[in-house]
């Protein structure tokens, strides 16, 4: 029983990164029909500028050296920087062209940042030092909890509500649902549609930023790869919860964590390498039984 | 009164569809003046053409004598027109309050938007009492009247109108019309309406372009064609046409 309990710990840190990447994915996708691709590399960026840039293998702290109150909002604003850049030299200019245009577009963003993390870092895996002590476990009653794990789940918590608030209660909350829904119907009534996506990338950077940095404590280090399987397990995600639905991206994204976590624990020990391919089996068979996904999105795909 | 919209010979296709053929019509400040003709004959076209969400491949449109060609729909928004488009578009899962703010964003003034909703309710009691639902659980009627209530909310000069009455009893087109005209007088509006049949608009209008097979086939004063003969043959094509017929030769 208490080794469930510590495996269900285990799932829900997990995916609670899952459910930030992809709400980060999601919230792109609602309101520009972009699958972005290069989202788990804007969590790469975040995470490289905490380090001095040099080809060395031993990292020296940069920004990641700073203290924290200065730290994360650095790390938040180059990353959203990145995403607006993004956004503006490569998706504005493809603001009438279709879903699997962007799609492609937006591998041709992950190359880029890849590419340019390898010509500024290097190409070999650093390892970073960043508040190790919070792999410090925590006991609670006869669970040992890393503390970073607890961490990861007050923050998430903290940023979903962040989310919900600004979606319900502002302005451009309340704009950025309506152009998701139906982008042109906002458009005739005065919604800046330029704005508006500007938003989404800007609040995606934030999500990205702040998955880098909770991310790059756990792994203790860095590779210009790092953000590749992030995106492609929140791609998932936002698929398995229901393409358009940001509470979808969140279910999704803890269902996922929760998939793979389990696997992890209860496969036998010879198929434990095949985990992911299990994984994703369990991926087809849910789209078979709800190929909309767990909480379908109402007219994802009615945009004209 | 200088017109407040002038659509000069516009062209319009969608890839090998051509929807609109050298189209002109103007809306003086204060008209009502309606779009007749059958399903596809171009009605929507034009009235999203105008709204900035389909380019013209020639001709021009002006608004107030300059041209909001290359304008995008929002940018056309804030010159003082509002589309009510055909099948309403209703955000379905924002509130009907949210819906309404939507429309009132665009002034950026929080307390004159907020005083403008409360006028509008005035005038919409049914949507005042279902302020907090989602806007998708409203019936179809309502979902129209609120349609217009959120593009009025945007403060519109010209208030384009497509389709109002489609899939509505006659009972709630009637209070329909009853509130559009009500709004022009309330609001200073002026209407471009777009309808399937003339009947009930002949009443309204000040005057009528019947648009068939992309082309406009008639225009007038709404007074001079009471007797609906003239739009008869326009609208349907047959008989002794007053004008020539589609593929004519020029």
């Amino acid at each position: 029983m208490i080794q469930f309990l510590q495996n269900l710990i285990d799932a829900i840190a997990l995916g609670s990164i899952y459910a930030l990447v992809a709400l980060g994915v999601g919230l792109l996708f609602g309101i520009l029909r972009l699958i972005n691709f290069a989202h788990g590399d804007f969590i790469t960026i975040g995470a490289y500028a905490l380090i001095v840039p040099s080809a060395d293998v031993t990292a020296r702290l940069l920004i990641g050296g700073w203290p924290w109150p200065v730290m994360i909002p650095m790390i938040c604003l180059i990353v959203v920087i990145v995403a607006l850049l993004a956004d503006a030299l490569v998706f504005r200019p493809l603001r009438r062209a279709t879903s699997p245009t962007l799609m492609i577009a937006s591998f041709a963003v992950s190359y880029i940042i890849q590419n340019g993390v390898l010509m500024a870092y290097g190409s070999r895996p650093k390892a970073v030092d960043l508040w190790s002590g919070a792999n410090t476990q925590v006991l609670i009653g006869d669970l040992r909890v890393p503390m970073l794990q607890l961490i990861t789940l007050a923050v998430t918590l903290v940023l979903m509500t962040a989310l919900t608030l600004f979606l319900k209660r502002t302005a451009y909350g309340v704009q950025m649902r309506a152009a998701a829904e139906d982008f042109r119907m906002a458009q005739y009534l005065g919604v800046r549609g330029n704005v508006v996506i500007g938003i989404a990338f800007a609040i995606s950077g934030i999500l990205a930023g702040v998955v880098s940095l909770l991310y790059t404590t756990q792994s203790g280090s860095l590779s210009h790869t790092m953000g590749v399987p992030l995106a492609l397990f929140a791609f998932v995600a936002v698929v398995v919860g229901g393409m358009g639905s940001l509470v979808g991206a969140v279910v999704g994204g803890f269902a996922i964590g929760l998939i793979v976590t389990m696997l992890q624990a209860y496969l036998p020990p010879e198929l434990r390498a095949f985990r992911d391919a299990f994984a994703f089996g369990f991926v087809i068979l849910m789209l078979l039984v709800r190929p909309a996904g767990l909480v379908p999105a109402r007219s994802t795909f009615e945009r004209v | 009164m200088g017109a407040l919209v002038e659509v000069d010979g516009i062209h319009v296709r969608y890839g090998d569809l051509v929807a609109l053929r050298d189209v002109s019509l103007s809306v003086a400040e204060g008209e009502v003046v309606c779009i007749i003709g059958p399903n596809g004959a171009g009605k929507s076209t034009a009235l999203t053409a105008i709204a900035g969400g389909v380019a013209p491949y020639a001709g021009d449109i002006r608004v107030g004598g300059v041209s909001v060609l290359g304008l995008r729909p929002e940018q056309v928004a804030r010159l003082g027109l509002s589309l009510v488009p055909e099948g309403r578009h209703i955000f379905g899962t924002l509130t009907v309050e949210e819906n309404l703010r939507i429309g009132g964003y665009i002034q950026g003034d929080r307390a004159a938007a907020k005083a403008d909703m409360e006028r509008l309710l005035a005038l919409f009691p049914r949507l005042a009492e279902r302020l907090r639902y989602p806007a998708g659980r409203l019936s179809g009627g309502e979902q129209q009247m609120l349609a217009v209530a959120r593009a009025v909310m945007t403060r519109p000069r010209l208030l384009l109108v497509d389709e109002p009455s489609l899939g509505l009893a006659p009972r709630i087109i009637d209070q329909i019309y009853e509130i559009l005209l009500d709004l022009r007088q309330r609001a200073a509006l002026t209407l471009l309406i777009n309808e399937q049949s003339s009947n009930r608009i002949l009443k309204h209008a000040d005057r009528i372009y019947v648009l068939r097979g992309g082309r406009v086939q008639l225009e007038g004063p709404a007074a001079d064609l009471r007797d609906g003969e003239a739009i008869r043959h326009a609208y349907f094509g047959f008989g002794e046409a007053p004008v020539a017929p589609l593929d004519a030769p020029a």
